[in-house]
């Protein structure tokens, strides 16, 4: 019940945002998302106590003819990336304090529907649903990204829209086909653990096609090399916010969904095809490591640096392997607070100064020493340094692909190199040396974006240095989760 | 103590907090005292463990805190392990360390980031203490990038200077550079033996393929070769001399930069099984230690000086790992850490007098002027050439009676190398302190003495270079030499072969009288003839030039590594991102807006199209039916 509760709250938040005058709307959004997360605070909680209490899991009636049911529960990785998305979103809405955005009672709400969708995504236990909720993120996004996005963003976001439609129809085509294959009494289902089972009952050749039936779309979404093109376009053109949902979150549901949605249920496609999604992803982290180096725009940069991490977290989860499967949910934790960390500082550093070009700043470490604290922390968590979140994903990560190859860790691993030689450089460009431009001034941090990044700061340290509770709920999630496999 | 081990760390932590948090509103002197302050007390805690631990039966103790990664089958605790190797290495940091905070509230004063260096400083204690007391690699590696991020800060402390900032951003990229070769061993590491913690691993080692060792030596040893600056990931440290000159004795000459050192000693099973390993550990060594004091020879900043000698320092003690000399080796950390220290501060005092000049060409005479540092550096400067009975001769000769044994060649080569460290320090000390003052009017008129807090760790320092040989006095003399004795429990298969008594005695002269000649020769050339250094590049002869040049390796990197990674980023982004994938991804785009724009016709009522595509459609049929048939 409590996790059809975490599915609507933020739909019935919506509905009264919607209907709130003037910037009193972003006030709600960010009381009604607080709430939010106190709820998911009570359902990390009770599932600690006891992981198989029943208040996590709901389950209606929704279709019957065609098998469909409002099928919902939380496990170990699921509650994890539902915590992500819950802990995120009041930061989100926070950091636009200082952005002044028309029409904002549209605007919070959208953010609200979002987040709706995105918990309904990680929660649905039944394939059907999943692919309503999958859908349904991509609405609210557009529209944040068409409405309030930067310059060309029709075009922008148009390919946007197409390219992650046209995904995700492959999987729905791929889900269609296991669906027709489950057996349950004669009757077919679309419940996730009949998905597994009538999976598994597909030959290897079946299995095979339908792997790229519905890696495609998670393919597409997270993105890795070569599906990525849309997302460095639409993450510089989108409003911070709405780059911030995209990476935070948005991403990890391509992520998540391979766990879920393809690896159990086409095992022998996994081992036919595993090795070739090793190989784009472990590519990927390279080559987008050698683009970030040449931006010149440092939301740009990171644009490709979240290639670069996603690439490192797909190659951990088609290892299959405990350590593999236990980093890429560590590091999708860390990801997505650290990317929103990188992407609120740029947001800082373009309304203070005018610009994102790292050529153009400089000097700033002088003019105000916490954001330069603040910054470099963020940028410590990114580039994995130990005892900094997101180190304990990273070397989980090198470890488990490592035990599948030791080439493809090593030549993933040059991230730990290439990560340092663009982060460090876009830092010394923005934050040392003397200013390249005598006007360029920048005075003290606004309250709400000074929380924000001490907020994150502050996760960044105590989950490097005591990553347990999250860490010990990722394992059983994997351990579940590898069952599955098997 | 032993079980209060964890308050060693702990306090340069809540130094580091203090000063973080409220340096700022402090006074200088209050966070000076609270940042040296702690590393007393660390240092107190420090030798009371060691104490107890020299009168206790049990050498090694774990001492666990929390469980920090768990993972299936891999288990990472965040444990201490309180042993003679590690107790020694608390001394080293803690002592000295504290002696380098004392001189830095000195050297610092007048700096406006008084309180932000401080922060930095302690952090690098705690970081460094956690290197050497982790009882597993991955708590090792967590002080070892520790310590990588502080000298980032701390190279570039001055940040408005973009050269600082380069140097230190190069520091940390080809630290990572062995930070990467360092993390796939310990993964390496658990994959073969299931576990990363040090009991569980060593007591395996002798198990397992020898092939699997060897791969897990070498790829520690490439994380030892970033951290301690071995040939080719050494151009980092003589860059890091823009950081402040205390950064640059506690740093990048008596702690950080022995890391791994630290980390072979630790290892040592594994490069006792692994002949292949020792025998890279042994040749990176000497050739790192060749080649840097080449360099030094003809470097002209005093701070560059030390610095290349540093790196053929280490150089050095790798050499004596390689020849399972581990003991000595870490002798040699020991006293080099004495006199280095010693001799970098003492540089510190001599820029300080001279109002920030390096350059030895700008300096002469200054023994006059500047007595205590004077005295202190010829104290320093003889230890590390060798000449009995100061520290530096004994441990010379402790690792250079093992290369010998093991080979004539690499003794060879060590002997050129310690003669060239004589003659390159000589000449630093001839140019430093004695002829003619070369500086500025008002340079010789600014000339002063440092301050007692300055010159006090540096008397300290002084007694120690000359004293510290008591440590490892040579076993074949009948004297007890504490420091082989105190590591035996930790090397697990040491070197039995023992040298000749008579032999021992040759090689031990010829160090000795070759070490002398040296001296005798320097004396002659920068006494005698007062031969000064040349001052433009131009003049120099051409072997003299490229080694001035440092035999141009930066200029190689740049255009073999950076140049290269650049244009495949560029080329990367303009041509297979943009250009091509996403090229296709229009063009997909475009040829469906094609297809449908055509397709829209059949839609749109006009009677043409209708009557051509019925034609077309017949013929079609027709033709197919035929071809069918």
């Amino acid at each position: 019940m409590l996790t059809a509760l975490l599915i609507g709250f933020p739909l019935l938040g919506a509905l009264i945002v919607f209907f709130v005058k003037g910037n009193a709307a972003r006030n709600f959004a960010l009381g009604l998302s607080v709430l939010e997360f106190v709820l998911s605070l009570v359902a990390f909680a009770m599932y600690k106590n006891n992981p198989a209490c029943t208040q996590l899991s709901f389950n209606h009636t929704w279709v019957q003819s065609l098998g469909i049911n409002f099928s919902v529960g939380l496990n170990g990785i699921s509650l994890l990336l539902v915590l992500l998305t819950t802990f995120l979103v009041p930061l989100i809405i926070l950091s636009s304090y200082k952005n002044e955005y028309e029409n904002p009672s549209s605007f919070y709400g959208l953010i609200l529907i979002m987040q709706m969708a995105l918990v309904g995504v990680f929660a649905a236990n039944d394939g059907f649903l999943f692919y309503v909720f999958w859908e349904l993120a991509l609405i609210p996004i557009y529209f944040i990204c068409l409405l309030w996005g930067g310059e060309g963003r029709s075009r922008i976001t148009f390919k946007f829209f197409v390219y992650t439609l046209a995904g995700s129809l492959f999987m729905l085509v791929g889900l269609i086909y296991v669906y027709n294959h489950t057996n349950v009494e004669g009757l077919k289902s679309w419940a996730v653990q009949d998905m597994y089972n009538a999976g598994k009952s597909l030959t290897a050749d079946q299995q095979g096609v339908v792997f790229w039936l519905i890696f495609i779309a998670f393919a597409v979404k997270m993105p890795v090399f070569p599906f990525h093109t849309w997302q460095p376009d639409t993450y510089v053109n989108a409003p911070t916010q709405g780059t911030m949902l995209l990476s935070g979150i948005m991403l990890k549901m391509g992520t998540f969904g391979v766990m879920k949605w393809l690896l159990p249920i086409v095992p022998l496609g996994l081992e036919r095809w595993g090795n070739t999604a090793i190989c784009i992803s472990v590519i990927g982290v390279v080559y987008a490591s050698c683009i970030a180096i040449v931006q010149k725009d440092f939301k740009r940069l990171i644009a490709y640096s979240s290639i670069a991490h996603v690439g490192l977290i797909s190659a951990g989860i088609f290892s299959t392997t405990q350590q593999g499967l236990q980093g890429a949910v560590m590091q999708m934790l860390a990801h997505g607070v650290n990317v929103v960390g990188l992407f609120l500082i740029a947001d800082i550093l373009l309304r203070h100064t005018g610009t994102r070009e790292i050529d153009k700043l400089g000097g700033i470490r002088g003019m105000n020493g916490n954001f330069a604290v603040l910054f470099l922390i963020v940028l410590l968590g990114s580039v994995a340094l130990p005892l900094t979140n997101g180190f304990v994903g990273e070397f989980l990560l090198i470890n488990g692909l490592y035990q599948y190859s030791a080439i493809a860790a090593a030549f993933a691993g040059l991230s730990v190199i290439l990560g340092a030689v663009y982060m460090l450089r876009s830092y010394q460009g923005i934050m040392l040396g003397e200013r390249k431009d005598n006007h360029l001034t920048f005075g003290s941090l606004a309250a709400t974006d000074k929380a924000v990044l001490i907020i994150i700061c502050s996760v960044i340290i105590a989950f490097g240095v005591y990553p347990k509770p999250l860490n010990e709920m990722a394992e059983e999630g994997v351990k579940i989760l590898l069952s599955n496999i098997k | 103590m032993i079980k209060l081990i964890a308050l060693v760390p702990l306090f340069p932590l809540i130094g580091f907090l203090i000063n973080g948090f409220f340096g700022k509103k402090l006074n200088k002197s209050v966070s000076g005292v609270i940042a040296a302050g702690s590393i007393l007390a660390s240092f107190v805690v420090a030798v009371a463990a060691f104490v107890e631990l020299q009168g206790c039966e049990q050498k090694s103790h774990i001492i666990n805190l929390f469980s920090w990664i768990k993972s299936g089958t891999l288990q990472i605790p965040f444990e201490f392990l309180f042993d003679p190797l590690s107790s020694l290495f608390l001394l080293i940091i803690t002592g000295i360390g504290f002696l380098i905070h004392v001189y830095s509230i000195g050297y610092m004063h007048d700096d406006e980031g008084f309180s932000r260096f401080f922060t930095y400083l302690n952090l690098f204690v705690f970081f460094m203490l956690l290197l050497v007391l982790g009882n597993n690699y991955l708590i090792m590696f967590v002080g070892w990038e520790g310590v990588g991020l502080c000298s980032y800060l701390l190279i570039g402390f001055w940040f408005k200077n973009t050269a600082y900032n380069n140097a230190a951003r190069k520091a940390f990229v080809i630290n990572r550079i062995g930070d990467l070769g360092f993390l796939l061993g310990i993964i390496l590491i658990f994959i073969t033996f299931g576990s990363i913690s040090f009991d569980n691993v060593f007591a395996k080692a002798g198990t397992v393929s020898t092939s699997v060792i060897t791969s897990i030596a070498l790829l520690l040893f490439i994380g030892a070769m970033g951290k301690s600056a071995q040939v080719p990931l050494y151009t980092w440290l003589p860059d890091a001399m823009a950081g402040p000159t205390p950064v640059s004795a506690l740093i990048h000459a008596a702690t950080m930069v022995t890391a791994g050192v630290y980390m072979v000693v630790r290892s040592n099973i594994f490069y006792s099984i692994s002949d292949v390993a020792s025998e890279v550990v042994a040749l990176t060594g000497i050739i790192t230690a060749l080649f840097a004091a080449t360099i030094g020879l003809l470097q002209n900043d005093i701070k560059k000086i030390l610095a290349y000698s540093t790196v053929s320092q280490l150089g050095f003690m790798f050499l004596g790992l390689g020849v399972g000399a581990y003991s000595s080796s870490v002798f040699h950390v020991t006293t080099h850490a004495f006199f280095k220290a010693l001799l970098f501060l003492g540089a510190g005092s001599v820029i300080h007098a001279m109002g920030g000049e390096q350059d030895i060409r700008k300096m002469g005479g200054l023994k006059g002027h500047i007595k205590i540092t004077f005295i202190t550096m010829l104290l320093g400067t003889i230890a590390i050439s060798g000449i009995p009975p100061f520290s530096g001769f004994f441990s010379k000769d402790e690792i250079l009676a093992h290369v010998y044994e093991h080979s004539k060649l690499l003794w060879v080569l060590g002997m050129v190398t310690s003669m060239l460290t004589a003659f390159y320090m000589f000449r630093m000390l001839f140019g430093t302190f004695y002829g003619k003052f070369r500086g500025t009017n008002s340079q010789e008129h600014h000339l002063h003495e440092s301050p007692s807090s300055m010159t006090i760790p540096l008397i300290v320092l002084a007694a120690l270079s000359v004293l510290g040989g008591v440590l490892g006095l040579p076993e074949f003399w009948h004297l007890p030499n504490w420091m082989h004795h105190n590591l035996e429990p930790v090397i697990m298969r040491p070197d039995p072969s023992i040298l000749p008594h008579d032999t021992e005695w040759l090689l031990m002269g010829l160090a000795v009288a070759s070490a002398a000649a040296v001296i005798f020769l320097a004396h002659r050339m920068y006494r005698t003839y007062n031969v000064l250094p040349v001052e433009r590049e131009e003049d120099l002869k051409p072997v003299a030039k490229v080694i001035y040049n440092k035999y141009y390796v930066d200029e190689f990197f740049d255009k073999t590594i950076r140049k290269p990674l650049d244009l495949l980023g560029q080329i990367f982004h303009k041509f297979f991102d943009i250009a091509m994938i996403d090229g296709i991804v229009n063009g997909v785009g475009k040829a469906v807006t094609g297809v449908g724009s055509v397709v829209r016709l059949a839609q749109q009522g006009n009677i043409g199209f209708y009557v051509i595509s019925m034609v077309v459609g017949v013929v079609c049929i027709i033709v197919f039916t035929f071809l069918i048939k």
